[in-house]
């Protein structure tokens, strides 16, 4: 059946505005939080974004009818308040998952926050969450090993991982940096990493690091009997000499390797994630940038979105924030976003800021990494919040120990264990935490000098970003 | 803190057998209250020795098989006991087996094997 052609400009929502459609479970779906220029509809705003975010364009074109419209089209199918919030309100939409090339993170996100964002009606535009259809998450590889086959490579279980960040994040020499990193290692962490601005600088060039580190993990393996690593960061300029560092982090015998994704791009992270599941290499993803892009509640793109944007991508950890650190991040959202890595189904939950039903099928677990400002008084707090599959990534909490980094590693790790113990034990641990770690300290005298050393620091200030409630 | 540099104290590198390798050893009563963890998380017990000189192998041998369906902590325990009566140098670690996400709840040495 051929419809006429008429030129002109017509109301997106005669198009795009369909509140009595039922959605496919095929389907991938947005929520948006809008807020429209003043005088513009509610239902013509979220038609808007539903065209713009799909097939539209704004005025009428001869060849749309050259195809059906309908079958390709994006709907808004619903809109709701905001809760607490009169100016803004949230759309629903669905599109349709034939949009879509299969297993490209990067061609989902040009199309739902591309042009969109810009768009004149709008004053502010925030992709809060997307619901992948399963039929679209078979598509894509996702971590390149998963939160099982890491435990078994590296042979932790029963506790969250515990890591540390090699400071001062700028500067140091290759070998001066690879002592420091053999000091935490010998002193009980099972993890460290290079900061996330350490590429390959004048100072100390990826290829010296590379074989400092490597030599700093054999050593400490050989020594306490542990399995070790470091994530040798191998973001680069170009994909070309990412991949170059990565094969040379292999060859020196690091297990696990890292990259930036939202500075390094979708593209470069997915392939670097299968990368990394044909060679057998953990990937470690640090998260720059992100704050940049989600942390204005009313505009941007929400980081649950991009952690699973991650998930689908390929990574095996990801910074999370940690709740009790310097970094932003409400405890029941970053709850929500914790569990979109590593569960196998995560169920609608508003409270958590969590718009739909997510189906992950059998796609691998991400380990939550908390990172930033967090040291011994935290631990309890941080056991409790991530639990085992998470890592504890310290940085000065180990460094500034006034022992040095292996004391402060020790101090970690026998915080670590206690909490860990005394929540088997069916201990309340961060009610109880002082008590928990006074004990502990009683018989390590790194822990008691940690104890004391960081007594006074807390991070106390508003969340900027916070969950909708009324 | 002004303690002088040099009253500071010299971390020395420990062989450690990963989970709890950092804790004191644990007392009759304290292992209770792990072996009661695993089985109230609905957990498999198993049991697994090896030599200290082969403790980084992926594999360490296992005692019997593991103890499926298992409620009894004093069921686990005298195994734990049977197994380092059986041998005394070596290391002895209880495991708890998680089926669905087919890895291991929690992990720890219980009696540690002198070599």
């Amino acid at each position: 059946m051929s419809a006429n052609y008429q030129a002109g400009v017509k109301e997106y929502r005669e198009m795009y505005w369909t509140p009595d459609y039922v959605p496919l479970d095929t389907d991938l779906l947005a929520c948006f939080k809008c807020t429209g220029q003043p005088g513009v509809p509610r239902e013509e705003v979220a038609a808007a974004v539903a065209a713009e975010s799909s097939t539209g364009t704004w005025s009428t074109v001869w060849s749309e009818l050259l195809t059906d419209l309908e079958y390709y089209k994006g709907r808004a199918y619903r809109i709701e308040d905001v809760p607490g919030d009169s100016e803004s309100f949230y759309a629903f939409i669905a599109y349709p998952i034939d949009l879509f090339e299969e297993g490209s993170i990067t061609n989902v996100l040009t199309s739902l926050v591309g042009n969109v964002f810009g768009f004149k009606a709008l004053k502010h535009l925030r992709l809060e969450d997307i619901r992948f259809p399963i039929a679209y998450i078979k598509t894509c590889m996702g971590p390149p090993a998963g939160i099982q086959v890491e435990r078994d490579k590296l042979n932790k279980y029963g506790r969250p991982l515990l890591g540390c960040t090699i400071k001062p994040k700028l500067g140091l020499s290759a070998k001066n940096y690879g002592r420091a990193v053999y000091e935490c290692l010998r002193g009980g962490l099972d993890l460290t990493k290079d900061d996330e601005n350490v590429n390959s600088q004048p100072f100390m060039r990826w290829r010296d690091r590379f074989e400092f580190v490597g030599e700093a993990i054999q050593k400490a393996e050989q020594e306490t009997g542990e399995r070790k690593g470091h994530y040798l960061n191998v973001t680069a300029p170009d994909p070309e000499q990412m991949y170059e560092r990565a094969e040379f982090a292999k060859e020196v015998g690091c297990p696990i390797i890292m990259h930036d994704f939202l500075t390094g791009g979708f593209t470069a992270n997915t392939g670097l994630a299968k990368w990394c599941r044909k060679n057998g290499m953990l990937l470690h993803i640090h998260r720059a940038m992100h704050a940049v892009i989600d942390r204005h509640p009313k505009h941007g793109i929400h980081f649950r979105v991009l952690a699973k944007c991650l998930r689908l991508s390929g990574g095996d950890h990801l910074h999370t924030g940690t709740v009790v650190g310097k970094l932003e991040g409400d405890r029941a959202s970053t709850l929500g976003f914790v569990d979109q890595l590593r569960e196998a189904f995560v169920p609608e939950d508003r409270s958590r800021g969590v718009f739909f039903d997510q189906d992950w099928g059998s796609m691998p677990g991400v380990f939550a990494v908390a990172s930033g400002g967090i040291h011994v008084w935290h631990m309890p707090a941080l056991v409790t919040i991530f639990g085992d599959d998470s890592c504890l990534q310290f940085g000065g909490g180990t460094q500034g120990h006034p022992w040095g980094n292996a004391a402060g590693a020790a101090a970690n790790r026998v915080a670590l264990e206690a909490c860990v113990k005394a929540r088997n034990q069916g201990r309340e641990i961060e009610k109880e935490a002082r008590d928990i770690l006074t004990e502990a300290a009683a018989k390590s005298p790194e822990l008691a000098t940690a104890m004391e050393t960081w007594k006074e620091i807390k991070f106390e200030f508003e969340t900027v970003d916070k969950l909708d409630v009324g | 803190m002004a303690s002088s540099m040099y009253e500071m104290g010299d971390y020395q590198t420990a062989q450690t057998l990963e989970t709890f390798g950092f804790l004191p050893p644990m007392s009759q009563d304290e292992i209770h209250e792990q072996i009661a963890y695993v089985l109230a998380q609905g957990w498999t017990p198993a049991i697994e020795h090896e030599h200290p000189s082969r403790a980084m192998s992926d594999y360490w041998t296992m005692w019997k098989l593991p103890f499926f369906g298992e409620t009894n902590l004093a069921n686990v325990l005298n195994e734990l006991e049977a197994c380092h009566r059986t041998y005394p140098d070596h290391h002895v670690r209880l495991i708890g087996y998680d089926n669905y996400t087919q890895s291991q709840g929690l992990a720890f040495v219980v009696f540690e094997g002198r070599g």
